[in-house]
């Protein structure tokens, strides 16, 4: 077995190792991957979004740490400092020493940093790695807590970079000014007309802009810094951060003797081999025939051309397409082919919109003998719609009147994804083209955007051709099911639609009619909760246990409780705020203590009881229930928690009365059924103690009312809540939460949060402020009228129960030996409390 | 000899009167020697009667999963971690090589028995 040696550890060595390890069936390399960086490769392109939630694991790639896998060594934060290319060795800063068969350097670039005097000052950043975010954010909280006023920052270089860290610095609640030396934003990208929009369009979302001129001095000024700029200009600051372009990281080629280009860069050539035959080098260190490319996209064709080699095939680098698109604080921004008209005889096709805020430029070739021109490249700024199509046209006749395709549709109503060549590259980030998709649609059978994903890769790097690959499988006839599972062929949000509209109140009906088979526990926990939502009057009080209902419902609904590991339950009282009696709390102690529970403070400001088993459910209810508690539904797709912060009442920074305001939204939509689990937070004063913006529905007060966040969520993938309106009085901030919860409740998807359903929306958060606040689309006060009926018809599922022997009768541990404890259940002691016993070996049968 | 007697002798376990049982739904019964059976009952009336412990997680809770059927095979989804039991066989649908014990069971004047 041979050794493969990585040096570096991004995105792109991530990609060959991954390219290699799928295709070295027989094992004949083991790799070895020396890495700078204290973290598995992570996705740098989207660093920027680091700041929406500082969580590491969210740029994570997977199968980055290679785990499970025996042939590939992942040594982290120890990087390579020199390679003896006559004994194939390469040694790290910890002396480690290892041989290799053959070298790959993935070292990278590094941000380059003007010579400006005072460039290595305190306070000054560069802004490539996590860790620099991470220097970067203490720098902020630094100055907002030791400053009064807005801290402001100065981000050197207005190129894509830069922006990007203007962006971040924005979000951290910072004033930036990006100063640029070119006369415009983002030179590489866009033309003269397009940048005066963009500066336009960025100084609209309080960025300040200079152009045309660069730091001449930075200085320390008491606890902040000055600059001067060359055009006299000169600002009071808290931070810097360079983000003037990158260099390549060549050093280790220059010191082992490589060759290097003229203006940096390991020279190779279009199979990536350096000048040394054992060494490739690939992704920004690598100059390919001497030039550098700086975007992941030809790094990863040319982490794939190695790993083809290392297997014996032969792999060269066809050259790549340097488009992007990108949003920027929700500014679009495309550049593609030859955006700046460089071939001769070119001509530009403009339409300029400052009004509309949008710019649009196509470059066309002359007319050839058929009349036709050839598309060139273009620019888009303000509305990057035609960009998925546009794109892959570059080198093609275009299929209508250059000015129609840039009509407000983006040419999709000119011309669809029919009119694009087979050759035309949709996904360029993986270089996967129309004709592989389609073949992948024909040959392969995907029917679904994820097949194609997982078949072709294409709408895996940066997801922006997604659109596009659903329009391919509409344009090959297959018809995209929505369908909730087999025995439904229509989508949660249809299926309310039809027991809306027909009443029909049971499953079997529903099944009867406009399904097949059973069911299944995908479409019976839907059903349930749409009837739920529905009806909550005709059928025995709405009771989730009532008649049929019962078998339809999860059984963490089935027992109104959570079931738990050992398959016993946790209980969880309403708390509603958060807020509770010293005698309330006496209870729960009381009860914990009786049943033997073990006992634990929620986040969501609530007390889990756990390990209680389903015999035991009734007697825990009763007690509780006669304390004047009842469910708190910590077991349904419904409102768990309004969580509250202390609020005028107590706060000296409160402005308003959060724990009665929550305890109020708590009750009011309390028991409301929905696709996913509802969680909600109200926040006295802008310190956001209860975490409001991290919830489905948050409320923060103001001097002049309660501002409402929506779609924000913890979980896998953590969102903060989006502003829908500002300053509200405390009416029409519950009308709007109630248009909020039933719009949601109706429309979203089977277990889909409120975050993506938002997301998915058409026109997303502005068109839900639209369906809300300016009632677009006339279903207002349908909605009202829907959460007036659950607020009035709200009752106790834990009472009920109570109230009837024949529910009761079900929580029973053997129907043949009632009151029996479960023999498989045990417990331990930690920590003072009970914690489940590991559950011994089952009744398997193998095959 | 008594009816019990009998039953005893054939090692058949009475277990419960039969609408007792919700069409659509499980219970769980405790067999001599404290094994522990998820007996069902589908909406066509027909009774299943599988190991109540799910081989993936080692909880004894699959009577309290949901039933319905995959292409008209009836199955229970473990409440745990939903995986799938074919309810005739006991297999796994996810992983074929996985299955859980089953159990003749059969109805007669309206009792439910099971052979253990």
């Amino acid at each position: 077995m041979r050794t493969l040696v990585v040096v570096g550890n991004g995105m792109v060595s991530h990609r060959l190792v991954e390219a290699l390890r799928a295709e070295d069936t027989e094992g004949a390399w083991r790799v070895v991957v020396l890495a700078e960086e204290p973290r598995p490769a992570y996705d740098r392109v989207a660093l920027t979004s680091y700041v929406d939630g500082w969580d590491v694991q969210a740029l994570t790639l997977s199968g980055s740490d290679y785990a499970g896998d025996d042939l590939v060594e992942l040594r982290l934060g120890d990087p390579v400092t020199s390679v003896d290319r006559a004994a194939k060795k390469a040694t790290t800063a910890s002396g480690h020493v290892q041989a290799y068969d053959a070298l790959v350097l993935a070292t990278g670039s590094r941000p380059f940093v003007p010579p400006v005097p005072g460039h290595d000052l305190p306070g000054c950043f560069v802004y490539r790695t996590i860790e620099d975010l991470d220097a970067i954010r203490a720098a902020v909280e630094h100055a907002k807590a030791t400053k009064r006023g807005r801290a402001a920052a100065m981000v050197v270089g207005g190129g894509l970079l830069g922006l990007e860290a203007a962006k971040a610095l924005r979000d951290m609640g910072l004033s930036p000014h990006v100063v640029e030396m070119a006369p415009r934003l983002m030179p590489i990208q866009v033309d003269d007309g397009g940048g005066r929009l963009l500066r336009k369009l960025v100084t609209d979302l309080d960025l300040t802009v200079h152009t045309g001129t660069s730091a001449e001095k930075i200085e320390q000024d008491g606890d902040r810094l000055f600059t001067k700029l060359t055009n006299g200009t000169e600002l009071d600051l808290d931070l810097v951060v360079f983000s003037a372009g990158v260099r390549p990281r060549d050093d280790l080629a220059r010191s082992s003797g490589l060759a290097v280009g003229e203006r940096g860069g390991i020279i190779t050539d279009l199979a990536c081999r350096t000048s040394d035959p054992d060494i490739w080098a690939v992704g920004e260190c690598a100059a390919v025939e001497g030039r550098c490319y700086g975007l992941v996209a030809p790094g990863y064709t040319m982490a794939e051309i190695v790993a083809a080699q290392l297997l014996g095939r032969a792999g060269e680098f066809p050259g790549t397409d340097l488009s992007t698109k990108l949003k920027l604080m929700g500014v679009d921004v495309a550049s593609f082919g030859d955006a700046h008209a460089t071939t001769e005889n070119s001509v530009e096709v403009v339409l300029s919109d400052a009004v509309g805020g949008y710019y649009k430029k196509l470059v066309v070739s002359e007319e050839d003998a058929d009349g036709k021109r050839l598309l060139l490249g273009g620019v888009l700024v303000g509305d990057a719609s035609a960009y998925n199509l546009l794109r892959p046209l570059v080198g093609s006749p275009l299929p209508a009147d250059p000015a129609a395709m840039l009509g407000p549709e983006g040419g999709s109503s000119v011309v669809g994804v029919d009119a694009l060549p087979d050759e035309a590259q949709i996904c360029s980030c993986n270089a996967v083209s129309k004709g592989a998709i389609t073949s992948a649609i024909h040959d392969e059978g995907c029917d679904s955007v994820a097949k194609i994903k997982g078949c072709t890769k294409a709408g895996t790097t940066c997801g922006s051709c997604v659109p596009m690959l659903a329009k391919l499988l509409d344009a090959c006839g297959v018809e995209q099911s929505k369908a909730l599972c087999e025995h439904f062929a229509y989508s949660r949000q249809e299926l309310f639609q039809i027991l809306s509209a027909t009443r029909i109140t049971t499953f079997g009906e529903l099944i009867a009619k406009h399904g097949t088979g059973a069911g299944c526990e995908i479409c019976k926990p839907a059903v349930a909760s749409i009837l739920a939502t529905l009806d909550t009057t005709d059928r025995d009080g709405g009771h989730v246990l009532a008649g049929e209902q019962a078998t339809l419902q999860d059984t963490n609904d089935h027992f109104l409780a959570n079931m738990q590991r050992n398959g016993t339950y946790s209980v969880v009282p309403r708390i509603p705020g958060g807020e509770i009696t010293p005698a309330k709390l006496k209870v729960i102690a009381e009860v914990a203590e009786e049943f033997g529970l073990y006992t634990k403070i929620t986040g969501g400001q609530r007390i889990d009881l756990f390990g209680a088993t389903v015999d035991q459910l009734p007697h825990i209810w009763r007690r509780l229930v006669d304390a004047g508690m009842e469910s708190g539904h910590a077991y349904g797709k419904s409102l768990r928690t309004v969580k509250s912060c202390v609020g005028s009442t107590w706060c000296r920074y409160g402005v308003q009365d959060s724990v009665g305001l929550a305890v109020e939204l708590e009750l009011r939509y309390r028991g409301l059924r929905s696709p996913h689990k509802l969680k909600a937070g109200v926040s006295g004063c802008a310190r956001e103690c209860a975490e409001a913006r991290g919830k489905d529905f948050g409320v923060i007060a103001t001097e002049k009312g309660w501002n409402l966040y929506v779609g924000g969520n913890g979980g896998a993938l953590p969102r903060h809540a989006e502003l829908l309106a500002s300053d509200l009085d405390k009416d029409t901030l519950i009308t709007y939460i109630d248009r909020f919860l039933m719009f949601y409740v109706r429309a979203a998807d089977r277990l889909q949060r409120t975050a993506p359903w938002i997301e998915e929306m058409d026109g997303g958060l502005d068109h839900l402020r639209a369906v809300i606040v300016d009632d677009k689309l006339g279903i207002c006060e349908e909605l009202d009228a829907a959460m007036a009926k659950h607020v009035e018809n709200y009752a106790d599922e834990w009472r009920g129960v109570l109230e009837d022997p024949e529910k009761l009768a079900r929580f029973t541990s053997f129907v043949n030996a009632p009151g029996t404890p479960d023999p498989t259940i045990s417990f331990r002691a930690e920590r003072e409390q009970k914690v489940p016993v590991l559950l011994g070996v089952p009744e398997v049968v193998s095959r | 000899m008594t009816a019990v007697e009998e039953k005893r002798a054939t090692e058949v376990v009475e277990i419960c009167r039969f609408d007792r049982l919700i069409p659509g739904r499980g219970v769980a019964a405790l067999l001599p020697g404290g094994r522990q059976v998820a007996i069902f009952r589908t909406v066509t009336d027909d009774v299943f009667a599988l190991s109540n412990v799910d081989p993936f997680t080692k909880a004894a809770v699959l009577s309290r999963g949901i039933i319905g059927d995959v292409k008209g095979v009836p199955h229970v989804a473990s409440p745990m971690l939903k995986h799938r039991f074919e309810l005739a066989t006991g297999y796994s649908l996810e992983d074929e090589t996985v299955a859980v014990r089953t159990y003749p069971v059969r109805v007669t004047e309206g009792m439910v028995y099971i052979q253990p």
